[in-house]
C-alpha cells in the first residue's frame, strides 16, 4: 500500500485525469465516470463515489482538474448541501438514490427550512407533517427558498410532535418537488428580481423511507445542512466560473451554471461592488474631493482587513491549529463593508442616484447596489443573530433568554400567518 | 507568505514568555507609579526587563551585537508592551532611534552606535517633528552647518518621544546639501530639553532647543530623504502593532467587568446592547490586528504596497484604539470615569498613540495615494 500524501495523490490524480479525460464526454457521462472513479469527490468514503483522501489533500486534487481543464463534479445550489447532510445522515436507500444523480447534476435540490413565522428562529417551524395511514403528509408553508420551481427535490424541516419542546418535535425529510401537493409561487424582491419562492403545501406527501435520521431529530440534521451552507458561501463565487473553452462537455456546463447561476446575478450588487468604487471616483471626478477620498478609503480598508482575517483564520485552520476568534467575523465584516461601499456609491451617483434601470449609470447597475445591500445585513443569519453567535460562542457571554424551549411547543406564543 | 497570517509555534512562545515577564514586572500599580515620575521609567528596572529577553536587540542585526529578527517578531513585542502598558523608552530607542540608524548609517556608524543599543545601555530617540507639527520631512527648519569645529544644529525640536531622557538623538536637519540626519548626546552643550507635560501619563514626549549644538552625520549628509521615510513606514507599523494590543486588552477587561457587573439581578454581560456591543468592539480589534500583523510581515517580505498597509494598519489602529477605549470607560460606567479604576491608563495612551505619528484621516489619504488614486 502507498503512502498518502501530496506528491501521491497528484501523481495518481494526473495519471488517471490524463488516462480519462476528454472534452468529447457529455456532462453527465464523464460525471457518471469520475463518481465511479473516487476522484470526483476524493474525500467522500469510497464506498459512496469518494476515495477516503483526508479534506486537506483535496486542493491537490483540484489543482490537477485545473491543470488539465477538466470539468469536475456538479457542485452549484443546494445539491452539495444535500449531498453532505444524506452523506451525514442518511440511510443507504437515500444514498443510492440520490448521491450519484447529485453528483452528476441530473437533480435539482431546494432547501424548505425558512418560513414566513420563522426567519432567524429556523427551528420555530409550523409546516407539520403527520403520518396518516402508510405516508407523511404536508401541510403549511415555506419561503426563500431558491429555484423551489425547477427542483426535483426538496430538504424540508417539518413539525412532527406538537407536544415536545421546540427543538425536539421536529424532522427532516427529502420531499418530491414535483407533486400535486406542491405550489409555487415567485417572490419578488425590492430590487426587483425574483431569486426566491414561496413554497405551499397541501396534502403532500412524502414516502416513509425519505424521513432522514429519525423522527424528532430533525434539529440536529438541519445544523449539519446549515454548517456546510455557511462554510461554502465563501466558495459559490468560484463554483460559477465555467471554462470558456470550445468542446461539447464544455458547452454543457456553461448552460449548467447559466441556468443555475441566474438567481445569483445581483449577488455581486449585494455585497456593495467596492471594486468599483476608484473607478467611478474617477469617472465622476469626484476622486478629488477629500471627503469622498475618505469614504473610500475606510470601506477598501476595511475590506482589505477582513480579507487578511479570514485568510488568518484559513491559515489557522490549515495548520491544525484552535482558530482563534478571526473565523466568525467574516459575515458581519462583509454587511458593514457592503453598507458603508452603498454610502459612498450614492455619494459618487450624487442625482444620478435617483434613477435606475437603462437612465441609471453604467444601465442601472450602480442602482442595483442601493437596493441590494439590504439584503446582505440579513440573507443567511442576520447582523443581529451573528452578533449573538460571536458574543455567546466566541466571548461566552451569557444567552439569550428564550420563551420557548422548556415547554410543548403548542404552547409557545407564536406568529400568526394567514 | 503564511507569516502574514499566522505565528510560528517559536514566536507564539516568545510572545507567552514575554506577556509573563510584563505581567509580572509591569502590572498597573508599577504603571501608575512610573508615569508620575519625570522620566517616566527607571533605568535599572527597564534594563532588568530588557535584558530578560533581548528586546532591544531583536532587530538590529548580528555584526552590531543584535539578533537580527524580523518586523514580526518585533510586533509582537510592541503588542505585548502595548497590552501591558509598559513604561520605557522601547519605541524611542529601538524603533524610531534604532530605525534611523539601520537605514542611514554607514557600516561604521551602525558598528559604533548600534550594539549599546542592542544591550541596553543606551537609550535613544529620534527627533524630526517641529512646531509646524508635520509627521513627515516637509517640517523640517532645524539648520545644519560646517563650521571649523564641526556641524552646528541650530533651532528646535518638539514632540519628541522620551526626548528628555534619551542618551543619543538623532536628529533630521536641512543641510545645504539637503535633508540630512544627524546624531547628539543628550548632554550636548547648546541643547536644551524640556518635558512636555503628556496627556498620556505613560507616554513622556520632550521640547529641544538647539543653540549651536554639535553634531556627527548618520549617512551621507543630504541622502536623509529615503532613508528617513522609510524609518517612519517601519515606525507606523511598528506603532500599529502596539497599539492593537492596547485595544485588545481594553476589550478583554471590559469583558471580563460586564461579566461580574451585576444590575437589575443579572450581570450586565446578558444585556443584549451589551452582547452586541462586545461583538462590534472583537470585529473592529481583529480587523485592526490583521492589518498590523499583515504590515510587519510585509516589511519582512520587501512588498512594493508596503506603504499603502501600513498606511492602513496604523488608520485602522486607531480608529479601533480609540473606539475600544470609548466603550471600555462606558461598559464600566461611572467608574470607569474615576482615576482609580484603570481604564483611563490605556484610555489615554490610545487617544496618544491615534495622533502620534499622524491620525487615521492622515493615513487613510496617504494610503489611497499610495495605491495611486
Amino acid at each position: 500500500m502507498t503512502e498518502i500524501n501530496e506528491e501521491t495523490v497528484r501523481a495518481e490524480a494526473r495519471a488517471w485525469l490524463e488516462e480519462n479525460w476528454s472534452t468529447d464526454y457529455g456532462l453527465v457521462e464523464w460525471r457518471r465516470k469520475l463518481a465511479e472513479s473516487g476522484w470526483g469527490v476524493p474525500h467522500w468514503p469510497s464506498r459512496w463515489y469518494g476515495g477516503d483522501l483526508p479534506v486537506g489533500l483535496v486542493p491537490v486534487v483540484e489543482e490537477e482538474f485545473k491543470r488539465i481543464g477538466a470539468v469536475g463534479v456538479a457542485k452549484v445550489g443546494i445539491r452539495t448541501l444535500a449531498a453532505a447532510t444524506i452523506l451525514a445522515h442518511g440511510t443507504d436507500l437515500q444514498k443510492e438514490k440520490f448521491l450519484l444523480r447529485i453528483l452528476t447534476g441530473e437533480d435539482i435540490w431546494c432547501q424548505l427550512f425558512s418560513e414566513p413565522g420563522s426567519g432567524s428562529d429556523v427551528a420555530g417551524a409550523v409546516t407539520r407533517a403527520e403520518f396518516r395511514g402508510n405516508q407523511w403528509v404536508v401541510n403549511g408553508q415555506k419561503v426563500w427558498t431558491t429555484s423551489a420551481h425547477k427542483a426535483h427535490w426538496g430538504l424540508l424541516l417539518a413539525r412532527t410532535d406538537w407536544d415536545q419542546p421546540k427543538h425536539r418535535g421536529l424532522s427532516y425529510f427529502v420531499i418530491d418537488m414535483k407533486q400535486p401537493g406542491i405550489t409555487v409561487q415567485s417572490l419578488r424582491q425590492m430590487n426587483g428580481y425574483a431569486s426566491f419562492n414561496q413554497v405551499f403545501f397541501t396534502d403532500a406527501k412524502v414516502e416513509p423511507e425519505m424521513l432522514v435520521s429519525e423522527v424528532g431529530n430533525g434539529w440536529a440534521v438541519t445544523t449539519t445542512t446549515l454548517m456546510h451552507e455557511r462554510r461554502g458561501a465563501d466558495a459559490l463565487r468560484s463554483w460559477a466560473i465555467a471554462s470558456d473553452k470550445p468542446g461539447r462537455i464544455y458547452d454543457e456546463e456553461r448552460d449548467e451554471v447559466r441556468t443555475t447561476m441566474e438567481p445569483y446575478k445581483w449577488y455581486p450588487q449585494r455585497v456593495g461592488r467596492i471594486d468599483l468604487l476608484l473607478e467611478r471616483a474617477r469617472a465622476t471626478g469626484k476622486i478629488d474631493d477629500p471627503v469622498i477620498r475618505q469614504e473610500i478609503a475606510k470601506v477598501l480598508a476595511m475590506s482589505k482587513a477582513a480579507e487578511w482575517t479570514a485568510r488568518r483564520a484559513r491559515t489557522a485552520q490549515e495548520q491544525g491549529r484552535p482558530q482563534g476568534p478571526e473565523g466568525s467575523l467574516g459575515k458581519l465584516a462583509s454587511s458593514l463593508v457592503a453598507r458603508a461601499a452603498a454610502r459612498v456609491h450614492t455619494s459618487l451617483l450624487g442625482p444620478d442616484a435617483l434613477l435606475t434601470g437603462e437612465d441609471g449609470p453604467m444601465n442601472g447597475l450602480l442602482a442595483e447596489i442601493l437596493v441590494s445591500v439590504p439584503a446582505c445585513s440579513i440573507a443567511g443569519g442576520t447582523d443581529e443573530i451573528q452578533r449573538n453567535i460571536i458574543s455567546e460562542r466566541v466571548l461566552n457571554m451569557p444567552r439569550e433568554r428564550t420563551g420557548d424551549t422548556d415547554k410543548p411547543f403548542k404552547d409557545v406564543p407564536r406568529n400568526i400567518v394567514a | 507568505m503564511t507569516v502574514k497570517f499566522s505565528f510560528s509555534n517559536e514566536q507564539e512562545e516568545f510572545r507567552s514568555n514575554l506577556r509573563r515577564l510584563l505581567a509580572d514586572r509591569s502590572p498597573t500599580k508599577e504603571v501608575r507609579r512610573l508615569m508620575e515620575t519625570d522620566q517616566g521609567y527607571e533605568r535599572d528596572e527597564w534594563k532588568a526587563i530588557n535584558n530578560a529577553l533581548g528586546l532591544t536587540a531583536i532587530r538590529i542585526p548580528e555584526d552590531c551585537g543584535g539578533y537580527g529578527l524580523s518586523f514580526g517578531d518585533q510586533g509582537i513585542v510592541l503588542e505585548e508592551m502595548g497590552r501591558a502598558l509598559l513604561c520605557a523608552p522601547y519605541f524611542a530607542t529601538a524603533v524610531l532611534a534604532a530605525g534611523a540608524i539601520i537605514n542611514a548609517g554607514t557600516e561604521a556608524e551602525k558598528e559604533a552606535l548600534l550594539p549599546c543599543i542592542a544591550a541596553g545601555e543606551t537609550t535613544a530617540t529620534l527627533a524630526w517633528v517641529e512646531d509646524n507639527a508635520r509627521w513627515d520631512a516637509e517640517g523640517t527648519a532645524l539648520t545644519a552647518t560646517a563650521e571649523s569645529s564641526g556641524v552646528m544644529l541650530n533651532g528646535h525640536k518638539t514632540y519628541v518621544v522620551d526626548g528628555h531622557t534619551a542618551d543619543l538623538i538623532v536628529v533630521l536637519a536641512h543641510a545645504p546639501q539637503g535633508l540630512s540626519l544627524f546624531t547628539v548626546d543628550g548632554t550636548a552643550a547648546g541643547l536644551t530639553r524640556r518635558a512636555l507635560k503628556s496627556m498620556d501619563p505613560t507616554r513622556k514626549f520632550a521640547r529641544l532647543e538647539f543653540d549651536r549644538v554639535n553634531a556627527r552625520p548618520l549617512g551621507v549628509v543630504g541622502e536623509a530623504a529615503a532613508p528617513f521615510a522609510r524609518t517612519m513606514i517601519e515606525a507606523t507599523v511598528c506603532l500599529a502593532n502596539e497599539m492593537v494590543g492596547g485595544a485588545e486588552r481594553l476589550r478583554e477587561d471590559a469583558l471580563a467587568y460586564a461579566m461580574m457587573r451585576m444590575q437589575f439581578g443579572r450581570p450586565i454581560a446578558s444585556f443584549q446592547s451589551m452582547k452586541h456591543k462586545q461583538a462590534d468592539m472583537l470585529l473592529e480589534v481583529e480587523l485592526a490586528k490583521s492589518a498590523a500583523y499583515y504590515a510587519a510581515a510585509s516589511l519582512d517580505d520587501g512588498d512594493d504596497d508596503v506603504a499603502a498597509s501600513a498606511h492602513l494598519a496604523k488608520a485602522l489602529a486607531s480608529d479601533a484604539y480609540t473606539q475600544t477605549a470609548i466603550h471600555a470607560v462606558q461598559i464600566h460606567g461611572g467608574i470607569g470615569f474615576t482615576w482609580d479604576n484603570d481604564t483611563h491608563l490605556w484610555f489615554k495612551r490610545a487617544k496618544s498613540s491615534e495622533v502620534l505619528l499622524g491620525d487615521a484621516q492622515y493615513h487613510r489619504e496617504l494610503m489611497l495615494q499610495n495605491w495611486a488614486a
